[in-house]
């Protein structure tokens, strides 16, 4: 018998796994997919929002507010990349500039700090926004993660304090026994005294399968650039538009690894599973962002993509149990700003709901930090040439474009929460992430995979497990 | 600090020619750094013939052609690293490389030369519509994966791109037993050279559809299952009621090549709109001392132009660290009418005999002139019968021609009356 | 009359061929020679991979030594599948002597230790 099963190891449930394996309690994380964090968690803006945007008194302004305080203890033990730049919300008119004003009132009952630019002061920090530019409203503890480690290390953390992590596990069914939840998957069935639905988009689904629900989940596409590192200074700051009722509008920034990010659109989409792009959205992304910073180098894309938000109709964070059952806690509509909230929704979740089901007993054991990762990019001269010397896998670099070495690559096949794809091995080291997206270096990845796990490179993956990369071995005798 | 002469960064034909040039002009004290567990580049995977002709009046395969080279290096003794990638390079010429035998190592050298070659725009670069799945894949990688590592990437297959390794690869997969349905190219020509048409897809039946592109990749369970062709105008713009519907597990792109030059970007030396650096006569960038040659300067069409240019910077590098190559002038050469590029983009010495620009024209185009002018005067001009963008021209120009022009020279096409 | 690309070199000539065997658009005489020949007896050069047995997940590239006729492209390729060889292997190495009767050879193009 499990003490919390959580279905979803997204960004939220991943954090409330992590929250929960400080203490004395069997926990079972859960994920149809067959990586943490490869849903909505993977296909983002990246940002991590100060607060000022939420209407006051709804859980996503003050989650979002504490989740955002939170974060530079949680860049350093789960060791993730994270800055915090500020965020620039930029009006072109006067009547954007009636609507800063009111965003700085909001702002202040938020909690969140924030103050008024001229156009001057604007330009000055930031030389390429358009000169129509009227002034802005900077938010400096807004700041970019690098949210596919963010999601991995959460999870290798909750792992490496005794949650365990099942993958390739789609729920199909659940049902109430009154004193445990039946939960079964495609593969197995589970006892378990709680159940968390952490689903995403399919959080209705699972919330669904105990109990009629009186929230609809209505997806909203959204269709991002990434531009390759270029070295012009283009941003210092994300730079928002002003938001409206679609969201928070097309923003450029950039990253935690020094790319460009212009996007999202906004748009609903039935199909959860759909994440395709298309032109027509691109261009109109391209247009609206030309609008805040005219001079883009769009030569420089080196990827396009979209991911799904789970906005429901309520417009707000649903963390509630049901209403059949105080062990059975959803956790659904996570749209943005959900990255930021998700530990401060973990939180919420153990002191509102879990605190209240067990008697909780602290592991003596407990280690909020991940082991530390080796990120070449990130040493000196003098400690590169140190950890080459123990393992000289760490002076063969396999991704030309972003300087990657063979021993980061396995480094990772190590740990808790080894990739087993190429996307997998790309989402947390990078290789494959710059200007050739992978062209040169996936041959090499893919073997790789191959041989760690005893594999034919026709068996490795590039993502979900029908994207096979290669077909057919030649010349067999 | 270890110090050398000249450090060569890239061991493919380009660095290759330049290694065994600069050692002929006496240089001794030479190393090439090299990415890959072997010499030859991206030569290795092209294992087609069809490389050789200008530079050893035979057709050899990739390898063949490759090995000649590699032979030469050994033969003249020059020093190579093989998986050493370099990681940076500084405006006062120190090379930062790493390996697993030596570590991370910093060379302070006297010359440079940059042979890096190009990468593949993939479907991020062209915006490609649809799902991200698996399946969809430039064509030198799915060449890599076949001619190297012996898999085939898919077995029914739309090509994306009439670029020469696309088209290279029609062939290549159809002989190893994959189906190609068709050639997609979104200009109203082939970007390929038309021998490979001929050889690469006439040979096996596969339609070129001209002026068409990809409308969307459909492929939601995780790898391609579906492409859509659809017509496009003179604007690119797709045109209504022309799709045309591909079951198929792979997109293989063939959709432009660019200069590998990320290093140099980043020391901002000038770059041209070839995305490579712009250089002198001497095949030198805007960095002193700083080389640049072979695919990783313009991309080329033929490999013996590529090892031709690897040679004529051996010689620059060569010429710089003699002290020979101060700059005696500042000769501006500029692209004009119907002309996309022009190589090199200076001319500061006068070392060379003659100078050969190297450019490539904007559209196919017929019966004209190639002049060459400054401000009023025409200094040279040159008829063809035939220019194509997928063809890189090269004309010389004598020095004499050239020693009263002034400021500037300016490459254009006009058409004959 | 009979217009096709030439293949003989990257420049691709476009070739044209009369009853008579007079060929026009050449710009080399092996242009005129693959014209004669495209229109009597077409023939290709093609190139390739063998396995190589002693090496684990190895394959070698090859090509014929000469063009062979090209309606025999697939069987020569048949060949070439069910063969393999052994490293170590030297370009110029034969790997198939006369395959099928064509007085053409299989012949390595890379060197395998």
């Amino acid at each position: 018998m499990l003490d919390v099963l959580i279905i979803g190891a997204g960004v939220t449930g991943s954090f409330i796994a992590r929250k929960l394996s400080q203490y004395q309690l069997s926990v079972l994380l859960l994920d149809k997919e067959n990586d943490v964090g490869n849903v909505t968690s993977n296909a983002n803006s990246a940002i991590i929002h100060s607060g000022y945007d939420p209407l006051p008194g709804t859980l996503k302004a003050k989650l979002n507010v504490r989740g955002n305080q939170m974060f530079d203890d949680i860049a350093r033990e789960l060791d993730v990349h994270f800055k915090r730049v500020g965020s620039l919300t930029v009006a072109i008119n006067d009547e954007q500039m009636n609507m800063l004003a009111d965003l700085v009132k909001r702002s202040k009952e938020n909690g969140v700090p924030a103050s008024l630019l001229t156009k001057e002061e604007v330009l000055r920090m930031e030389p390429h926004i358009s000169k129509e530019v009227k002034g802005a409203l900077l938010a400096p503890t807004a700041g970019v993660i690098d949210p596919f480690n963010l999601v991995v290390h959460c999870v290798e953390n909750a792992v490496d304090n005794g949650v365990k992590l099942h993958l390739n596990e789609e729920v199909i069914d659940i049902k109430n026994n009154s004193d445990y939840f039946l939960v079964k998957t495609n593969k197995e069935e589970y006892q378990s005294k709680v159940v968390i639905n952490a689903a995403g988009l399919y959080s209705d689904k699972i919330a669904s399968m105990i109990e009629e629900i009186d929230w609809k989940l209505i997806p909203r596409k959204g269709e991002y650039f990434v531009l390759d590192h270029y070295d012009v200074g283009l941003v210092n700051h994300t730079i928002f538009p002003l938001p409206s009722i679609k969201g928070k509008g097309v923003l450029v920034s950039m990253t935690s690894s020094n790319n460009y990010i212009v996007g999202p659109s906004s748009e609903p989409n039935d199909d959860v599973d759909d994440v395709s792009t298309d032109s027509y959205t691109l261009s109109e992304i391209r247009r609206q962002a030309t609008e805040l910073v005219p001079d883009i180098p769009f030569n420089q894309v080196i990827r396009v993509f979209s991911g799904n938000r789970p906005t429901s109709t309520r417009h707000d964070f649903i963390i509630e149990s049901a209403k059949s059952s105080k062990f059975f806690i959803n956790v659904a509509g996570i749209e943005s700003p959900g990255l930021v909230s998700s530990p401060a929704i973990a939180e919420y979740v153990f002191e509102n709901f879990i605190s209240k089901l067990f008697n909780l007993v602290k592991k003596e054991n407990y280690n909020p930090c991940v082991k530390k990762y080796h990120v070449l990019n990130d040493m000196d001269v003098h400690s590169r040439n140190e950890i080459i010397a123990k393992n000289p896998e760490f002076g063969k670099i396999v991704c030309s474009c972003e300087k990657i070495s063979l021993g980061e690559i396995k480094e990772l096949l190590s740990r808790s929460v080894p990739p087993k794809t190429v996307k997998g091995v790309k989402r947390r080291c990078r290789a494959g992430f710059g200007k050739c997206q992978g062209g040169f270096c996936s041959p090499l990845v893919t073997l790789i995979l191959a041989k760690h796990y005893g594999l034919s490179p026709l068996d490795i993956k590039w993502d979900k497990d029908q994207s096979n990369i290669l077909v057919e071995e030649v010349k067999k005798l | 600090m270890i110090k050398r002469d000249l450090v060569i960064i890239g061991g493919g034909s380009a660095g290759m020619a330049a290694a065994i040039e600069a050692k002929k002009n006496g240089i001794d004290d030479i190393l090439i750094l090299e990415k890959d567990s072997v010499l030859g580049g991206i030569l290795n995977q092209c294992i087609h013939n069809g490389f050789g002709l200008t530079e050893f009046k035979e057709e050899l395969t990739g390898p063949e052609y490759l090995s000649r080279f590699a032979n030469q290096v050994d033969e003249l003794g020059i020093e190579y690293k093989l998986d050493s990638l370099v990681l940076d390079v500084s405006e006062n010429r120190l090379v930062t490389y790493s390996n697993a035998h030596d570590g991370v190592v910093t060379i302070e050298a006297k010359a440079i030369i940059f042979a890096t070659g190009c990468y593949e725009r993939g479907p991020g670069a062209i915006q490609l519509a649809g799902d991200r799945c698996s399946g969809i894949i430039t064509a030198g990688t799915a060449q890599k994966y076949l001619n190297i590592h012996g898999f085939l990437v898919g077995k029914r297959i739309v090509i994306l791109g009439s670029g020469d390794i696309g088209l290279i690869m029609a062939r290549r997969m159809t002989l190893e037993g994959a189906k190609v349905l068709c050639v997609s190219e979104i200009m109203p020509y082939s970007n390929g050279l038309n021998r490979n048409i001929a050889q690469c897809l006439n040979d096996y039946n596969i339609p070129l559809y001209l002026s068409h592109s990809v409308l969307r990749v459909e492929g939601k369970k995780g790898r391609v299952e579906k492409v859509v062709l659809a017509a496009v105008d003179d604007k690119m713009k797709f045109i209504p009621g022309t799709e045309m519907e591909f079951e198929c597990d792979t997109l293989l792109l063939s959709v432009g090549l660019v200069p590998y030059v990320s290093l140099l970007d980043k020391l901002h030396a000038d770059m041209s709109s070839t995305r490579g650096a712009k250089v002198n006569d001497q095949l030198m960038t805007s960095i002193p001392g700083i080389f640049s040659c072979g695919n990783c300067l313009h991309v080329h069409d033929v490999v013996d132009f590529v090892t031709d240019e690897g040679r004529d910077a051996g010689r620059g590098a060569a010429n710089y660290i003699k002290g020979l190559s101060n700059k005696q002038k500042h000769l501006e050469v500029k692209p004009g009418n119907g002309v996309s590029y022009v190589i090199p983009q200076f001319i500061e010495t006068d070392l060379n005999n003659d100078i050969t620009f190297k450019f490539r024209v904007r559209k196919p185009i017929q019966n004209v002139f190639v002049n060459f002018s400054s401000g009023e005067e025409l200094v040279h001009k040159v008829y063809k019968q035939v220019l194509i963008p997928s063809e890189m021209v090269m004309i010389k120009i004598s020095k004499e021609k050239l020693t009263n022009v002034k400021d500037e020279i300016v490459v254009s096409i006009k058409e004959r009356e | 009359m009979k217009e096709f690309t030439c293949i003989v070199c990257p420049r691709g000539c476009r070739l044209k061929i009369d009853d008579e065997l007079n060929v026009t658009g050449n710009s080399c005489p092996r242009g005129a020679e693959y014209a004669k020949n495209e229109v009597t007896n077409p023939k290709r050069m093609i190139t390739s991979l063998m396995r190589v047995k002693n090496r684990e997940n190895c394959v070698v590239s090859v090509k014929t030594s000469n063009a062979i006729p090209k309606g025999m492209i697939f069987q020569v390729m048949e060949e070439i599948n069910k063969t393999g060889v052994n490293a170590p292997t030297n370009i110029g190495d034969v790997a198939i002597s006369n395959v099928l009767n064509t007085g053409v050879d299989i012949i390595i193009t890379k060197n395998i230790k």
